[in-house]
């Protein structure tokens, strides 16, 4: 099937040339970065996870997202869901990828990543992360093209993908929970000691994913003759909807514990992301321009007239998804860095080198998805009209 | 006999997993205590090895720089001269920021002012090794926090993990930034994590840390888990704080704080 890809329109492939022009970039720069160390980027003796790492456990929550249809169409029945859910399945594997590259580029010594296979951890956090991690991708990748396959010949799955399909499901919520659990158990990182942590990764990711994937299958449905159909996405716009308020919740929940505690170690961190401290405000406007943009989503999502416009929806969920993306993706992993251990404030900034790997990262990562979703939409092309039962 | 592809693939699959667990029961040395490595004749023992820091002892300036450069130079620690890239093993910082939380406006100002000294605190339960995915760090059996440079992969995480600021990464090439390289001690790569070790290497020669031997007493090294011991007796006979006690990693390294003697003669004559 994977032949789909090389036959496309010259929009599809300025598209790919793009991307790969991007990776190109990218991958020259982390030569540099390889050769000189990761000196090159705004990370510090203080702030040592910066925008990488931020990314990677950004995406991981797109990934578990894919989940979000999953149940619906396998545990509950939802037949609509039929033509979008190979759609989640294959953003979860590209979001993946993106995950293991972003641990990568971050690594100092990354020729010594083996090390982490050859001498199996228990007791860390990052062992178990690797090991749901590549297990996702892996089911992911199997239970995608088996369905794909099966849509393909018109027939249903194989019977031995439907015990896979079951496993997905608490495995999507397991990688969004250890990786919660990576900064969640640390003793005086006070930003990130907070039991709740794993809640907020799975609202976020819930919201945030699907949220991706709504805007995806709007754009599919536009250059493509495939449509996923407007109820499927009027669907996940609901489930988009709910994640969003638990996720603002739970973010309030927090600011709650720390500034009526009162506890300095607690209320700093919030206080430097949202207000400043000691005259350094480095990310105030980045973390309102986040909650600003949450509010936007949150009253474009919440009432079902304006959710029901199309083109409304499309933009509650990019303000959803940028505003989540600077929450997760940077505010974060810096706020439970900063200020320090020792109560100062060391700030940090991402270097142009560190934009650059990062952006090709994704651009690897959109490379995946538009060759994955090339080969769906094909398939589904030519089997237009074929309802489909799994 | 004919083996269909099915056939094929189970067994090759059952093969490749029997190779693996095979693999990983015929390295029984990956399993060994790691402090048995340097087992040499004049190899000082404990069963937990501690410091004593004993602030009244901390007046010029010379009496820092000794402790830390005694350090820093033997073990070609580098420096850039900037602080995103800064390398320590062993430094000095205020009262407020050695010990953040138990600080107050009303302290003397000679002791708010006054630098600690800072060093891994080589806790007894250490967040550190407990996140390392490679057990590049570890705990040898006479506690010292070790780190296993070879095997570090860079990730960062022990950096996160401990609450004392006791670890360094190398961002960049550490060489260069050597000024008299120290030819009995190897020098560090770029993309690995660097700490404190207790002096290991001295340790095995029979001899105690540098940092204590440049420090005329103030710095006082010994086997707290023995009664007899100069640690002990310290501990006993003074009050000792250490950092960050409440976050239950165990540290190892004490202070003896410094009261400004006009305070307490004053106490005495008010009695």
């Amino acid at each position: 099937m994977l032949e789909k890809a090389l036959v496309g329109g010259k929009r599809y492939w300025t598209w790919v040339f793009f991307l790969l022009a991007v990776v190109g970039i990218g991958f020259i720069t982390y030569l540099q970065q390889f050769k000189l160390g990761l000196g090159i980027t705004g990370l510090s003796r203080d702030v040592s996870w910066g925008l990488y790492i931020g990314q990677f456990t950004f995406l991981v929550g797109v990934a578990a997202s894919a989940v979000m249809l999953v149940i619906p169409y396998y545990l509950h029945d939802f037949k609509k869901f039929g033509k979008i859910v190979i759609l989640g399945e294959f953003l979860a594997v590209s979001a993946v990828t993106m995950c293991i590259l972003f641990i990568f580029v971050d690594m100092g010594q990354p020729m010594r990543i083996m090390n982490v296979v050859l001498h199996p951890t228990p007791n860390s956090i990052m062992f178990w992360d690797s090991v749901v991690l590549g297990g996702y991708l892996t089911l992911n990748i199997i239970i995608g093209w088996a369905t794909l396959h099966a849509d393909k010949k018109g027939t249903k799955p194989a019977s031995w993908v439907k015990p896979l399909i079951y496993l997905s499901i608490p495995w999507a919520v397991s990688i969004h929970t250890v990786t919660a659990f990576l900064y969640a158990g640390l003793p005086g990182r006070h930003f990130w000691l907070s039991a709740i942590m794993a809640a907020r990764f799975l609202a976020s990711a819930f919201a945030g994913g699907p949220a991706l994937l709504i805007i995806l299958a709007l754009i599919v449905r536009k250059f493509t003759k495939f449509d996923p159909g407007r109820e499927p996405i009027q669907a996940i716009g609901k489930i988009v909807t709910y994640a969003m308020i638990a996720n603002v919740f739970f973010l309030l929940l927090e600011v709650f514990t720390a500034v009526y505690s009162s506890i300095p170690g607690h209320t700093h961190p919030f206080k430097y992301l949202y207000l400043g401290l000691e005259g350094h405000a480095k990310l105030v406007p980045l973390m309102w321009t986040s909650s600003i943009l949450a509010i936007v989503s949150l009253v474009l999502l919440i009432f079902p007239s304006i959710r029901r416009n199309e083109s409304m929806l499309a933009l509650a969920c990019i303000a959803l998804f940028v505003s989540l993306w600077i929450d997760k993706g940077f505010g974060l992993i810096i706020g439970g860095f900063v200020p320090n251990m020792f109560e100062k404030v060391t700030e940090y900034w991402p270097t142009l080198p560190e934009t650059i790997i990062t952006i090709s990262v994704w651009a690897v990562g959109f490379l995946v998805l538009t060759i994955l979703y090339k080969v769906a939409v094909s398939v589904r092309e030519e089997t237009a009209g074929i309802e489909l039962e799994h | 006999m004919s083996m269909d592809r099915r056939e094929f693939l189970k067994i090759a699959g059952f093969s490749t997993i029997g190779i693996g667990v095979g693999w990983i029961l015929s390295r029984p040395g990956e399993f060994l205590e790691a402090s048995q490595f340097l087992q040499t004749k004049e190899l000082l023992k404990a069963k937990q090895w501690a410091m004593v820091v004993d602030m009244r002892r901390f007046k010029t300036e010379e009496d820092y720089r000794k402790v830390i450069d005694a350090c820093h130079k033997i073990h070609n620690v580098p420096d850039f001269g900037n602080p995103k890239d800064e390398i320590k093993w062993i430094w000095a910082d205020t009262f407020e920021h050695a010990f953040p939380g138990q600080e107050n406006e009303f302290m003397p100002e000679s002791m708010k002012h006054k630098p600690f000294i800072l060093l891994c605190n080589h806790c007894e339960n250490p967040p550190c090794v407990r996140v390392c995915p490679t057990k590049a760090t570890f705990k040898r059996k006479d506690g010292i926090t070790m780190q296993d440079l070879h095997r570090c992969i860079g990730c960062r995480y022990c950096m996160a993990a401990c609450p004392f600021g006791a670890r360094s990464f190398n961002y960049r090439d550490p060489r260069p930034a050597i000024k008299e390289p120290n030819p009995e001690y190897p020098t560090r790569m770029i993309g690995v994590v660097e700490k404190c070790t207790f002096c290991e290497e001295r340790l095995a020669k029979g001899q105690i840390p540098a940092c204590v031997e440049a420090s005329n007493g103030a710095l006082t090294f010994g086997d707290i888990a023995d009664p007899n011991s100069e640690v002990r007796r310290l501990l006993n006979t003074n009050y000792t704080i250490r950092r960050k006690a409440e976050l239950g990693t165990r540290p190892v390294v004490y202070y003896i704080l410094d009261i400004p003697t006009s305070v307490v003669s004053g106490g005495e004559s008010n009695a």
